[in-house]
């Protein structure tokens, strides 16, 4: 029998196509909308038209009367089963439908249940609702001095959510009293919103005769999902044994799909209710006006600096508007997320970041958007304010960049706020991001083109991100420890089921964990089929969201097949009459040690587990292991942007932008390049077209995708790519994570961009989303 | 996103659909392409009561040059002008417009007559018609009607038909040898209504004196607007730079754009006359044969 090899298993490191695509691109995946059951029936939302008003009363009459609607609920409806609140991930309440308030545009009122999905949207037309409009708090500047929101919370004396700070506050102050350059930026981080391509919905099939509950949903995290319902409503019939959550393909999800919302919770309902399975899915703009957004910073950044450019100190205020609900996705002891990684790649004596969330009459939400808990913010400030030093020293920003970054023998790193950095070679990075852009031609090409008039502008991101949450003794959410799970059950006939408490939502799981499980177990990847989402199937699990798969669940799946390597050791050695001392594990089987050809493959060895176990030894070939990370990885890289203005009409093209990445161990190339890919586009669309806007009255003006814009192929530049690899010294292969470094990395490369061809002009800063009236309004400004 | 319930014809002829507009007066709409009643159907912004699908009449999809004329009939679709050889030779301000209204999926299903109609002044037809001059042929009960274009836009969608009428044809006459035209148009995204757009039409003698100048403004009022006074001003005028810079302050002066989610009026003001002057510079260009 040929050796086998990495290649012809498809294990790590190897370009295997997607087997999920396989179904995708015939039309065959399965989402929510693909689910019918028999006698299903369908939910629709009344949702607020302000953005806060009193409820005075609703009349559901005129619904009830059109056919085919079956009933309406109410919150009144939801208090007498006591679920007219449910929990949020941040700890706080949600209400499932508004009782004798609203307080954001879209906030869900009552429920039309209807036979069909047309019936149930004239049954919504006429259930009448009479508010009396109250001033709303939109501005989250000016939320601490308006009337109290949340009135439904006793202690609630003001509209502040938490004020939260990390780091040492008098070293950096003292830094900053007697550093020799200052510089201080503050910076808008607009709220967008992930808008997956998918929204979200549900099924909920209820058995009046077994009790038992499915629900499919749209769920990030289906266990989690199913605990929070069996602690919410464990009293009404959903307890956990009896609740099996099923996450399906998922369309999309960049941390939209964590949190839980009340259409799950009002499909269920509706279900136990009248006995009938009852989907429920929402339109784009319900979407849009409802569900998780993300971002919502404003900072004030500082850097201390010596003269001669090196970076002393990092000072960061911040007020994070969360919306009418704190419903952020964030672990429960991190309220402001990973967001004091905001020192970044630089080695500095001190850091002070401070957060105040505040509630204002909008959506809630708060969750990541392809971004582990607030890393996006953080690097957008870090890398936005050593921008602004580098023009304030009238130094090169790479020569600055280079100067402060951590070097690599200092790695594990302690960070000035508290972190422990694995592994980085930032240098390595940043020379192969300037190899492959030619940075000193674009340099010498600006400077002659800025003789002639015409506008072009470099963008550097020196990235790092902080991904897999997380250690369990300082990370859970609700309690529930951020470890996850993966099963590995190897057949008789040598392939393999593996199952894992995480939920691809396009990242490609079926592929890359198969890959793990071939290169641990030398069994080909396509032999392999791994499944998730099922909660009655699938270890325990919080679920994917923070790039935590790989760095989490990744490690859980090698220590598990790790572990039916030790089994299937002593069944070979069994198998080849020797003792297991003298059994070694190479080239993908088990060999006698100094004679390979006397070897068994994992193939034979699994039959051997069901046919022919030594004495002693259980029968099968089976293990579950659950991985607690002893740290986070912390993935960097850096990010090259070109941008050409057209300074009569502000309009910029990005002419080229490099993507040099490190992720540590790469499991599959390509599919680590699509998720690049895919995080340079949202970057590029949160750097330059979106923001979810409200006016005064807290009305949302992009309620649909003709106003709230996603990049097509022509926005988008030929993508450079390139990579380091600097493997994690903690995780089991070394890989770190790659789902959301782009995202993370890429806006502040575009927004240095443009704001380096303007800088001539005495440019500093333009708050995202850069448009081209806002640089020909700068334009303007400068007199140009 | 699911329109209220409504009633549902398809007539087979002109005459028939003009039959069921009488019957049903203000109630009904025209159903063309589709493209900007539905989604106004689907929010509920628009609730007919009666939808009259004239994709079924035939006949009406012609795009052809007769009688010194270019005729774009009712049911012809943005996509059909990309393809026709007369406006690829001779319209270049068309042969530009199509291929920046939406997108390929949309252009093959709205209809030109369906985007002057909707009266919307952020469609981009309505500015290219108004630069080239066209005429409009509207059809009712008592027989068939022209009018200019320059007569047909009334007010935010609002148009000159009346509740009876059908827009039978589009009359775009051929422009004479030293003609040219372009479109510039300035949008968040490909696909994206204008921010702000200008189409201008330019017609050269043989010393390069402007004999006929036609400009059109996309989103810079309530309805589409024809820049008449840089238009009267251009004729008999060489383009040298202070005459663009002239007829790019008269366009702007007559655009009156409101602030919204694309950009703030002034922007979208300063931009007319930036649009105006480059669009006239490439009309030129093209009249002079360079790149149609
Ligand atoms: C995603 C998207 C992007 C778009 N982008 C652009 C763009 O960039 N630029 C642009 O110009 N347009 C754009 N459009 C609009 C598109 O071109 C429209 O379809 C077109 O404006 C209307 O043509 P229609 O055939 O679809 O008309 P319909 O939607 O069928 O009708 C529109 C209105 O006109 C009336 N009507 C239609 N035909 C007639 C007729 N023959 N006689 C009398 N009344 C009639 C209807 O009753 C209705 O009130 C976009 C549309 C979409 C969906």
């Amino acid at each position: 029998m040929a050796t086998q090899t990495s290649q012809s298993l498809g294990g790590l490191g190897q370009s295997v196509k997607r087997k999920e695509d396989v179904r995708f691109i015939q039309g065959k995946g399965n989402y929510i909308e693909d689910i019918y059951l028999p006698g299903m029936i369908y939910g629709a939302f009344v949702r607020s038209p302000f953005a806060h008003a009193l409820i005075k009363g609703i009349d559901s009459s005129a619904a009830l009367e059109v056919e085919g609607v079956l009933a309406v609920v109410t919150a009144k409806e939801l208090a007498e089963h006591n679920l007219a609140w449910m929990p949020t991930f941040a700890g706080d309440t949600q209400a499932v439908l508004a009782g004798d308030r609203v307080l954001f545009q879209g906030q869900e009122v009552a429920f039309v249940v209807a036979t069909s999905q047309y019936t149930a949207a004239d049954g919504v037309e006429r259930v009448e609702v009479d508010y009396e409009e109250l001033a709303p708090v939109v501005d989250p500047h000016k939320s601490l001095e308006m009337p109290v929101i949340r009135t439904d919370k006793e202690d609630q004396k003001d509209n502040l959510i938490f004020k939260w700070d990390a780091g040492d506050r008098e070293a950096t102050d003292r830094i900053f009293n007697e550093a020799e350059v200052v510089v201080s930026q503050h910076t808008e981080y607009q709220r967008v919103h992930p808008a997956p391509l998918e929204t979200c919905g549900c099924v909920a099939n209820h058995d009046p005769v077994t009790g038992h509950t499915v629900i499919y949903m749209t769920s990030q995290a289906p266990h989690a999902h199913r605990t929070v319902f069996a602690l919410v409503a464990g009293h009404v019939g959903l307890e956990e044994h009896k609740t099996r959550v099923v996450a399906p393909d998922i369309g999309g999800g960049f941390g939209n799909k964590v949190p839980i919302y009340p259409g799950y919770v009002l499909a269920t309902v509706a279900s136990v209710l009248i006995g009938k399975p009852v989907k429920w899915i929402e339109t784009r703009t319900e979407n849009l006006q409802s569900t998780g957004f993300a971002r919502d910073y404003h900072t004030t950044t500082e850097l201390a600096a010596s003269k001669d450019g090196r970076i002393r100190a990092m000072r960061v205020r911040t007020l994070a508007d969360h919306g009418a609900f704190n419903a952020q996705a964030n672990p429960s002891k991190w309220p402001a997320g990973l967001y004091s990684i905001c020192t970044g790649s630089y080695d500095m004596e001190a850091a002070h970041v401070e957060v105040n969330a505040v509630y204002t009459n909008k959506a809630p939400g708060g969750v990541a958007y392809r971004c582990s808990f607030r890393v996006t913010e953080a690097a957008y400030v870090i890398e936005r304010a050593v921008d602004l030093l580098a023009r304030e020293l009238d130094m090169d920003p790479v020569e600055l960049r280079r100067k402060n970054f951590i070097p690599k023998e200092k790695f594990p790193y302690r960070s000035p706020t508290g972190w422990v950095y694995d592994s980085g070679d930032y240098h390595a990075a940043m020379d192969k991001a300037l190899k492959i852009a030619g940075y000193d031609e674009l340099r010498k090409e600006q400077a002659e083109k800025r003789a002639r008039g015409e506008l072009m502008g470099i963008g550097i991101s020196s990235f790092t991100e902080i991904a897999g949450a997380g250690p369990r003794k300082q990370f859970d959410i609700l309690g529930l420890s951020m470890n996850d799970g993966a099963e590995i059950r190897v057949h008789p006939t040598g392939t393999v089921t593996a199952r894992l408490g995480v939920k691809s939502q396009g990242q490609g799981h079926e592929t890359t964990f198969a890959q793990i499980i071939a290169e641990e177990l030398g069994i080909p990847s396509e032999k392999i089929i791994v499944e998730e989402g099922d909660t009655d199937t699938a270890p325990y699990g919080l679920g994917t969201y923070g790039s935590r798969s790989t760095p989490v669940a990744g490690g859980a799946t090698v220590l598990a097949a790790r572990r039916i390597r030790e089994k299937a050791r002593r069944i070979a050695a069994h198998l080849l009459e020797v003792s297991v001392e003298d059994v070694e594990w190479k080239d993908y089987q088990f060999q006698v040690k100094g004679v390979p050809d006397k070897a068994k493959t994992m193939a034979e060895v699994a039959f051997a587990a069901y046919t022919n176990v030594p004495d002693g030894e259980e029968m099968g070939l089976e293990t579950t292991f659950y991985y607690d990370p002893p740290n986070f990885t912390f993935p960097f890289g850096t990010y090259i942007c070109v941008v050409d203005i057209d300074p009569g009409t502000g309009e910029f093209k990005i002419r080229r932008f490099i993507a040099v990445d490190d992720a540590g161990t790469i499991i599959n190339p390509m599919v680590a390049e699509g998720q690049v890919h895919g995080g340079l586009a949202e970057g590029l669309a949160i750097a330059t077209m979106q923001e979810i806007r409200f006016d005064e009255q807290g009305n949302l003006l992009n309620s649909s995708f003709a106003d709230y814009l996603l990049p097509t192929a022509v926005e988008t530049p030929d993508w450079e790519l390139g990579k380091t690899v600097t493997p994690s010294p903690h995780h089991p292969i070394g890989a770190k994570g790659i789902g959301e470094s782009a995202n993370v990395g890429s806006p502040q490369a575009i927004v240095n961009a443009v704001v380096d061809a303007l800088s001539h002009l005495g440019v500093t800063h333009i708050d995202m989303p850069i448009t081209p009236w806002k640089i020909w309004q700068v334009i303007q400004e400068k007199g140009v | 996103m699911i329109p209220s319930a409504f009633e549902y014809y398809a007539p087979g002829s002109v005459a028939e659909a003009i039959a069921l507009l009488k019957t049903h007066g203000d109630e009904a709409k025209i159903l063309s392409g589709g493209h900007s009643l539905i989604p106004l159907m689907k929010l509920r912004f628009a609730s007919p009561a009666v939808i009259i699908d004239i994709n079924g009449i035939p006949g009406l999809d012609y795009v052809k040059e007769e009688g010194g004329f270019l005729k774009i009939g009712a049911l012809a679709r943005e996509a059909s002008l990309e393809s026709s050889p007369v406006v690829q030779q001779k319209f270049p301000l068309i042969a530009d417009v199509v291929k920046v209204i939406a997108d390929p999926q949309v252009r093959n299903r709205a209809t030109v007559a369906g985007n002057l109609a909707h009266g919307d002044p952020a469609n981009d037809h309505p500015a290219v018609m108004l630069a080239l001059g066209a005429e409009v042929e509207l059809t009712g009960p008592g027989g068939s009607r022209t009018l200019p274009v320059s007569e047909f836009f009334v007010d935010l969608l609002e148009t000159a038909l009346t509740p009876e009428e059908v827009l039978t044809e589009i009359r775009v006459p051929v422009p004479p040898a030293g003609s040219g035209g372009a479109y510039y148009k300035i949008e968040r995204k490909v696909g994206d209504f204008a921010t702000i757009a200008v189409g201008s039409q330019v017609t050269l003698d043989s010393g390069g004196r402007v004999t006929a100048a036609g400009i059109g403004l996309t989103n810079a009022a309530t309805t589409p607007i024809k820049a008449t006074d840089a238009e009267a001003y251009l004729v008999g005028k060489s383009l040298d730079d202070a005459t663009l810079e002239e007829a790019g302050r008269l366009a702007m002066a007559m655009s009156d754009p409101s602030s919204d989610s694309r950009a703030p009026a002034a922007y979208k003001k300063a931009m007319v006359k930036e649009l105006t002057i480059r669009t006239l510079k490439r009309a030129a260009e093209r009249a002079r044969g360079g790149q149609a």
